[in-house]
C-alpha cells in the first residue's frame, strides 16, 4: 500500500499582493507556500504512514523551484518524490494539469490497494478541479471535501464528506483518490532526523520527454494549447466611491448616522 | 477507465442552456433558483431555450418551481439509485444527457456537490469549466457595460472591437482570482459545453411566474443506470443539527471581526443586538471564525460566503481584501473601527472611527428607537 499525494507550490496571498501594469499577478515579487489543503493532505497520508506503514509519495507539478516544497514534505515523513517540471507543461488550465498529473501518477504506479491525496482547492486559483478531474482520467472514484479518513480491515476507506449543511459518510474501495479540507488535521512539523535525511531521499523530476509516451499525454491536451479555456480579460476590481467618515464617535455622530440612512430611505 | 466518446469541437451543433439543479433530501438548493433565473438572461441574449436537469428519486414535483423561475423544460432523471448523491451516479447521467441532447452551456452551483460533480463531468465531456464565478455574459454589449462598472480598464484595455471578433457568442465567465486580488474572464472558445460553476448567493433571484410554472415541460429521457456505475456508497447522511446561519438570504448583516478580542463575549452579543434590532443575521471575518469565535458558517469573505445585503455593518473589521470581496456589494456599507486609517473605510458608505464597544450600545439605542418610531407612523 502507498498514499500518493498531490502539492502545490501557491504564491501566498495572505500577504500584499503585488499586481503588474497588464492585470497579472507580479509572481516574482512574492514568497511561495505550500498551499494549505495540500499539506493537510500530506499530514493525512502520514498519519496512514505512521498507522499502517504504507509509503508516501509526494507530486508536485511546478518550476524548478517546487523541489523545496517536495524536500520539506520529505523532511516531513514522506518517502520519495516527484516533480513533473517542463516549460511544454506550462500554461495548463485544470483540464491540463489534471491530465499531466494523471500521467504522472499513472507511471509511479496505482497499486489496488492505493489511495490518491490532494488538497481541496489551492489557495492561487481556488478551482477545486484538479482532484476531481485526475480522479476522472484515472477512472477511480473520488471523495471530496474530506473531514475524516478512516480504513477498514477490510481495507475499504471511510470518509467523512464534508457538505455545507453537516456531512455524508462514504465507503470506497481502493484505489481512490480523496480531497483533503485543510481543516481535517494540522500538519506536524518536520523533525530535525527529517531535515537531515531529506535530501538523502529520492526525488525524480518527470519531464514531457519522461511522460510522452503515457497514454493521457496528448501534444493538444497538455500546456497552454491543450487547456480548453483560457482567460479572455483580467482586471483589478475599482475601488468603490469614496463614502463619508462621519464626524467624532459619540451620541451626535450615530444621531448624524441615522438621520443619514432614513433621509436615504435605507432604515 | 471509463470508455466515453464525446465529439464537441464542432461548437455550431450545440443549443440551449442548462442548469444542474441540486436537490438535497428532495429540497432545490437556493443555488438552483438563482442560476435558473440567471439562466434565462444568457438563453435570451443566445435566442435559445433553458433548462433544468432534475436527478433524484421522486423528485419531479420540484419541476415546477423551476419553471416558475424561468426554465422551458426540465429533464427529470428518477431512480432508488439516485436517492443519495453519488458523484459517478451524477457524473454519468449529465455526460450521457450531454452528449444525446448537445447543451452549448451548463451551469452548477458553487456548492460542496456542484464542485464535485462539475470537474469530473468537465474532465469526461473534454470541455472547460470555470471555477466559482460571480458573473456571466454572453452578449458582447452586457459584458462591456460590465466590464466600465466593475474594471479600471479604460476603453483600450476593454477593446470592443476585439471582443465581438474572438468571443461574440462564447459565454465569458468572471471570477474572482488569488483571493480576490484579480478578477479574470474565462472562456471556452473551441469546446462545448462551455461549463462554469457559480457562488451561491450572487445570482439574483427573478421574479417567480405563476404561470410559467404551471406550464412546466417535463421531459423524461430513458437513461442507464446500473448499481455497478456507482464505485461508492453512502453510509448516512448527516444533517447538522444546529441551524446554520442564514447570511445570503439576509437583508441586514452584522459582522464581527479582530476588534472584538478586548472581550469576544461582549462584541459577539453586541453584533446579534444590533442585528436583531435591524432584523438581520449576525456574520463575522475569517480572524473571528479561526479564532474560534464564531463558527465557520457564518464567515463573510472569499473563503466564507459572499452576501449582498441591503444593509451590512462591519464592526472592528479591518477591510482585508479576502473579507471586502464577500461584501462590497452590499447595499449600503457601515463601518465602525478604531483605526481611522483602516481599508474597510476605503468601501464604507459611512465610517465610524470609534471604539465599538462604546458605539454599538448608542446604535442598537438608535436604531430601535427609529425603528419603534417607524413603525409607528407606518
Amino acid at each position: 500500500m502507498k498514499v500518493i499525494v498531490c502539492v502545490k507550490q501557491v504564491p501566498d496571498t495572505s500577504g500584499k499582493v503585488a499586481v503588474n501594469e497588464d492585470g497579472t499577478l507580479n509572481r516574482a515579487s512574492m514568497p511561495v507556500i505550500t498551499n494549505h489543503d495540500d499539506k493537510s493532505a500530506a499530514e493525512a497520508a502520514l498519519r496512514l504512514k505512521d498507522k499502517y506503514g504504507c509509503r508516501v509519495v509526494a507530486v508536485t507539478m511546478g518550476p524548478a523551484a517546487a523541489e523545496s516544497m517536495l524536500r520539506d514534505l520529505l523532511a516531513m515523513g514522506a518517502d520519495e518524490a516527484y516533480l513533473v517540471s517542463d516549460r511544454a507543461f506550462g500554461g495548463s488550465d485544470t483540464f491540463a494539469t489534471s491530465q499531466i498529473v494523471a500521467a504522472a501518477v499513472h507511471r509511479i504506479g496505482v497499486e489496488p490497494d492505493d489511495i490518491i491525496l490532494c488538497g481541496r482547492q489551492a489557495i492561487d486559483g481556488d478551482t477545486a478541479q484538479v482532484g476531481p478531474q485526475i480522479a476522472e482520467k484515472l477512472g477511480l472514484p473520488q471523495i471530496t471535501y474530506a473531514g475524516d479518513i478512516a480504513l477498514e480491515d477490510s481495507g475499504a476507506v471511510v470518509v467523512r464528506r464534508m457538505l455545507e449543511d453537516g456531512y455524508m459518510t462514504i465507503r470506497a474501495k481502493t484505489p481512490c483518490l480523496i480531497t483533503c479540507i485543510k481543516e481535517l488535521n494540522p500538519p506536524r512539523y518536520p523533525s530535525v532526523s527529517g531535515i537531515m535525511e531529506c535530501y538523502e531521499k529520492p526525488l525524480t523530476v518527470l519531464t514531457y520527454e519522461d511522460l510522452k509516451d503515457e497514454p493521457l499525454i496528448e501534444p493538444d491536451t497538455i500546456g497552454l494549447k491543450g487547456s480548453p479555456t483560457n482567460i479572455a480579460k483580467s482586471f483589478t476590481p475599482p475601488l468603490k466611491g469614496a463614502g463619508v467618515m462621519l464626524e467624532g464617535a459619540d451620541r451626535n455622530t450615530v444621531t448624524d448616522l441615522v438621520s443619514r440612512l432614513g433621509a436615504k430611505h435605507i432604515i | 477507465m471509463q470508455t466515453f466518446t464525446f465529439e464537441n469541437t464542432d461548437t455550431a451543433a450545440f443549443h440551449g442552456v442548462w442548469v444542474y439543479c441540486e436537490q438535497r433530501r428532495g429540497a432545490l438548493m437556493s443555488t438552483d433558483l438563482e442560476l435558473i433565473s440567471e439562466g434565462r438572461k444568457l438563453a435570451d441574449e443566445l435566442h435559445t431555450e433553458l433548462c433544468g436537469v432534475l436527478l433524484g428519486d421522486g423528485v419531479a414535483a420540484l419541476a415546477p418551481q423551476l419553471a416558475g423561475y424561468g426554465a422551458d423544460k426540465i429533464y427529470v432523471c428518477e431512480s432508488p439509485l439516485l436517492h443519495d448523491y453519488t458523484t459517478d451516479a451524477h457524473a454519468k447521467l449529465i455526460c450521457d444527457l450531454v452528449a444525446e441532447y448537445k447543451p452549448e452551456i451548463l451551469l452548477f452551483g458553487a456548492t460542496n456537490i456542484g464542485r464535485d460533480l462539475a470537474p469530473r463531468c468537465a474532465a469526461r465531456l473534454h470541455t472547460g469549466l470555470c471555477a466559482d464565478c460571480t458573473h456571466l455574459d454572453v452578449d458582447v454589449a452586457s459584458y462591456v457595460e460590465f466590464l466600465r462598472a466593475n474594471s479600471t480598464l479604460d476603453e483600450k484595455g476593454i477593446g470592443e472591437e476585439g471582443l465581438h471578433q474572438r468571443f461574440e457568442s462564447d459565454l465569458k465567465m468572471t471570477r474572482p482570482a488569488f483571493g480576490g486580488h484579480l478578477m479574470a474572464t474565462i472562456v471556452c472558445p473551441r469546446f462545448r459545453p462551455a461549463m462554469a460553476t457559480v457562488r451561491p448567493g450572487v445570482m439574483q433571484r427573478a421574479a417567480f411566474d405563476e404561470a410559467r410554472a404551471a406550464a412546466v415541460q417535463i421531459v423524461r429521457p430513458t437513461f442507464s443506470l446500473a448499481a455497478e456505475d456507482i464505485q461508492t456508497e453512502v453510509l448516512e447522511v448527516v444533517k447538522a443539527a444546529r441551524e446554520m446561519v442564514d447570511l445570503l438570504g439576509a437583508d441586514v448583516v452584522v459582522s464581527v471581526g479582530r476588534g472584538i478580542a478586548a472581550d469576544v463575549e461582549k462584541g459577539i452579543a453586541l453584533g446579534q443586538e444590533l442585528a436583531d434590532v435591524l432584523g438581520g443575521v449576525l456574520g463575522g471575518s475569517r480572524v473571528s471564525v479561526d479564532s474560534g469565535w464564531l463558527s465557520a458558517d457564518h464567515q463573510v469573505g472569499q473563503t466564507g460566503k459572499t452576501v449582498h445585503p441591503k444593509i451590512y455593518i462591519a464592526l472592528g473589521i479591518s477591510g482585508a481584501i479576502q473579507h471586502k470581496a464577500g461584501m462590497q456589494e452590499s447595499g449600503c456599507i457601515i463601518a465602525v473601527n478604531k483605526n481611522p486609517a483602516a481599508p474597510i473605510f476605503e468601501i464604507a458608505d459611512y465610517g465610524i472611527a470609534g471604539d465599538l464597544f462604546k458605539v454599538v450600545p448608542m446604535m442598537i439605542e438608535q436604531f430601535r428607537a427609529a425603528r419603534e418610531a417607524k413603525a409607528s407612523v407606518g
